[in-house]
């Protein structure tokens, strides 16, 4: 298998740098200060010890025993995201690309956010490095996720609302691309999925593919084998890639990406790029995307708003055609059935995002007996706590 | 050459400089474009850049994102768009320029749209976020119907860059004159002047400055040191403020010639 991607920034055909001229030179000269950091062993032992004694790493290879008796068919394992310093898998890539900010003299960083994830790990890691932060959010977003807007201002950062289009992250990445623009000399932004322009798609999975790494050295501790299957959450896919990185060369390891599935098949509904999308451009890359007959993009639903996206990740466009990896949705529904689940079960109330990955999981394990399951638990339940309380009201009474 | 190539030599014998219109096309509905185009033209604009509104516009400013949320509301498409073209053209031989983004393009699919564009009596493309490196097939299907290809040179670009903007243009090239989104600024940026420069060392096609131009002072300024000026967000904005008052084109001919006026003798 050729390295991904290419020197031109291309998974297969898919990602590129599709930006306004504006841009095209700080990205360049972004790709060649990360080239240069990635090679370079004093950034990542930084980058190692702060993931260490900062973030939390390495986290745990949990089996979910209970749960898995409950099924009746796989084992589960869980790979414990969630347990990291701000609640998610999102502070690696944080603290990796704050330092590369660190060492190229921005002092401003930019970030969008959807769930608050990507936004309070920044917040966090602007924080620790003592850098400006901003950070763009939908007010949609600000309202279904109230306790992460506090945080990020506990934190020092400014949250900027979006008041455009569908409020959500789609809008809160062109309002954080559109003050990059405005300020490209002082201003790092700090992208939080493996989307946009090259470098950001390589570089969100090479500081998320830690992820993978630990996995597979645990798994083969406890288990003595490799996982059959393994199972993430897939938005615009930084956790999903860092995990099926360290698998991907492992051709008996079934990769699983779930898109989440919303309330419907109807566009607009759900946020399934591979079951409705079309190849298109947006916000940086070539890549599988909702949208129109007039390639206008679609606005998409789910009760997830990590996952609420219109366009996947260039790699895994590249998986998908590939067959490399498998593409199936979670609905709503599935989605918070899998977290009630988890919750009375194992005692591990997830994030909403990674309840999709392991719904689809807990579907697939009754008829797999033998099986060994990895899940990217990529992130904990706190923020979703409104949600879940609206969504079980019969459970939130004395 | 097209018509845009045409109206830049006729222009540069008379030792005249160009206005070049910007407007989003379909806003306020698809009908009314062709009468606002008109009006601007009877202003004096000698070329028309015709927007076409994109869902996701992440190098517009707010009064051009307004613009093209109305746009799309009425139902304006790509495919609209050449309608209204083709409806200008029977009555006009100005150039016409399509200022849109690369994904509405794609969908309609690169060689459909040369050649559709070419019969609506389009003369170019531009598309705000497909970089030179990116553009291949694109140049290939608008050349190959005979259509022009403007791409964006900005203060930022390195040398490098600066080259391969001038060799893959045709037409003209579009400078930015400063680092940010289309809006207009009460004051033009310093960071034309070195850019004029910069591209007028390697290529002979005309210069046009656009980007936070929105006073005949700034026409004025800018008059010495290019071949055409670009104006847009403040027609748009001035369309969004009196879309339903009956002077909105005397309006938009009055303003249009006396940004004219800012060139002086060389309008």
């Amino acid at each position: 298998m050729s390295p991904q991607p290419d020197s031109t920034g291309h998974f297969g055909p898919y990602g590129g740098r599709f930006v306004p001229e504006v841009l095209m030179a700080p990205i360049e000269e972004l790709e060649r200060a990360y080239l240069e950091a990635r090679q370079d062993p004093a950034f990542q032992a930084e980058l190692s010890e702060l993931l260490r004694t900062y973030a939390g790493r390495p986290t745990p290879l949990y089996c979910a025993e209970r749960l898995s008796k409950t099924l009746g068919g796989a084992r589960l394992w869980l790979k414990r995201e969630d347990l990291l310093h701000t609640g998610a898998h999102k502070i690696n890539n944080s603290l990796g690309q704050a330092l590369l900010a660190r060492r190229m003299g921005k002092r401003r960083i930019i970030a969008e956010t959807g769930a608050g994830q990507h936004g309070v790990a920044t917040a966090t890691v602007c924080a620790l490095l003592g850098l400006e932060c901003v950070v763009y959010m939908g007010t949609e977003d600000m309202r279904r996720q109230r306790l992460n807007v506090f945080r990020m201002r506990l934190l020092g950062a400014r949250v900027a609302p979006v008041e455009a289009g569908s409020r959500t992250l789609k809008d809160a990445i062109s309002e954080a691309m559109r003050d990059w623009v405005s300020n490209v000399g002082d201003t790092y932004y700090l992208l939080g999925s493996a989307l946009g322009a090259h470098p950001y798609p390589m570089m969100v999975r090479d500081f998320q593919k830690v992820i993978g790494e630990e996995a597979r050295r645990q798994m083969l501790a406890a288990e003595g084998h490799l996982p059959d299957a393994v199972f993430a959450c897939v938005g615009g896919g930084s956790n999903a890639i860092g995990i099926f990185n360290a698998f991907l060369a492992d051709a008996a390891v079934a990769l699983i990406g779930v898109e989440a599935g919303g309330r419907g098949c109807a566009l607009g509904d759900h946020a399934t790029r591979f079951r409705g999308g079309a190849p298109g451009v947006l916000q940086g890359a070539y890549s599988y995307l909702l949208q129109d007959e007039n390639g206008q993009v679609s606005l998409t639903h789910s009760v997830s708003a990590g996952l609420d996206y219109a366009m996947i990740g260039p790699e895994h466009a590249l998986l998908h055609d590939q067959r490399r990896a498998e593409y199936v949705a979670a609905s709503d529904s599935e989605a918070l059935a899998a977290a009630l689940q988890l919750s009375r079960v194992e005692g591990i109330i997830p994030a909403l995002e990674s309840a999709h990955a392991a719904a689809e999981a807990i579907r697939r394990a009754p008829a797999a007996a033998g099986k060994i399951f990895l899940i990217n638990l990529s992130g904990r339940g706190d923020k979703d706590i409104d949600i879940y309380r609206e969504n079980f009201p019969e459970i939130d009474q004395p | 050459m097209t018509r845009i190539g045409r109206m830049f030599e006729e222009r540069k014998r008379a030792g005249r400089k160009s206005l070049i219109a910007y407007l989003t096309a379909g806003d306020p509905t698809p009908e009314r474009t062709p009468a606002l185009v008109e009006a601007l033209l009877r202003g004096g604009a000698d070329l028309i850049e015709l927007g076409v509104p994109f869902s996701d516009p992440i190098a517009d400013g707010p009064v051009i994102q307004r613009a093209g949320e109305r746009a799309l509301k009425a139902g304006t498409s790509l495919r609209s768009v050449l309608e209204i073209a083709c409806e200008i053209r029977q009555r006009s031989e100005a150039p016409l320029l399509l200022f849109t983004y690369l994904n509405p393009v794609l969908r309609y699919g690169l060689e459909r749209l040369a050649r559709d564009a070419a019969q609506a009596g389009i003369d170019g493309c531009l598309l705000t976020d497909a970089s030179v490196e990116e553009a291949h097939e694109y140049i290939g299907a608008m050349h190959g119907q005979g259509l022009d290809t403007v791409f964006l040179a900005a203060p930022t670009s390195t040398p490098r860059r600066l080259e391969l903007v001038a060799r893959y243009s045709t037409g003209f090239v579009y400078l930015v004159s400063r680092t940010g989104v289309t809006g207009e600024q009460d004051s033009l940026s310093g960071a034309a002047a070195p850019l004029v420069r910069a591209m007028r060392a390697i290529t002979d096609l005309p210069l046009a400055v656009g980007f936070g131009i929105s006073k005949p002072e700034h026409v004025a300024e800018l008059a010495s040191q290019v071949d055409a000026v670009v104006v847009g967000s403040t027609f748009v904005r001035l369309i969004e403020r009196n879309s339903d008052n009956p002077s909105l084109e005397i309006q938009l001919e009055s303003f249009t010639r006396e940004l004219k006026h800012g060139f002086g003798a060389q309008a």
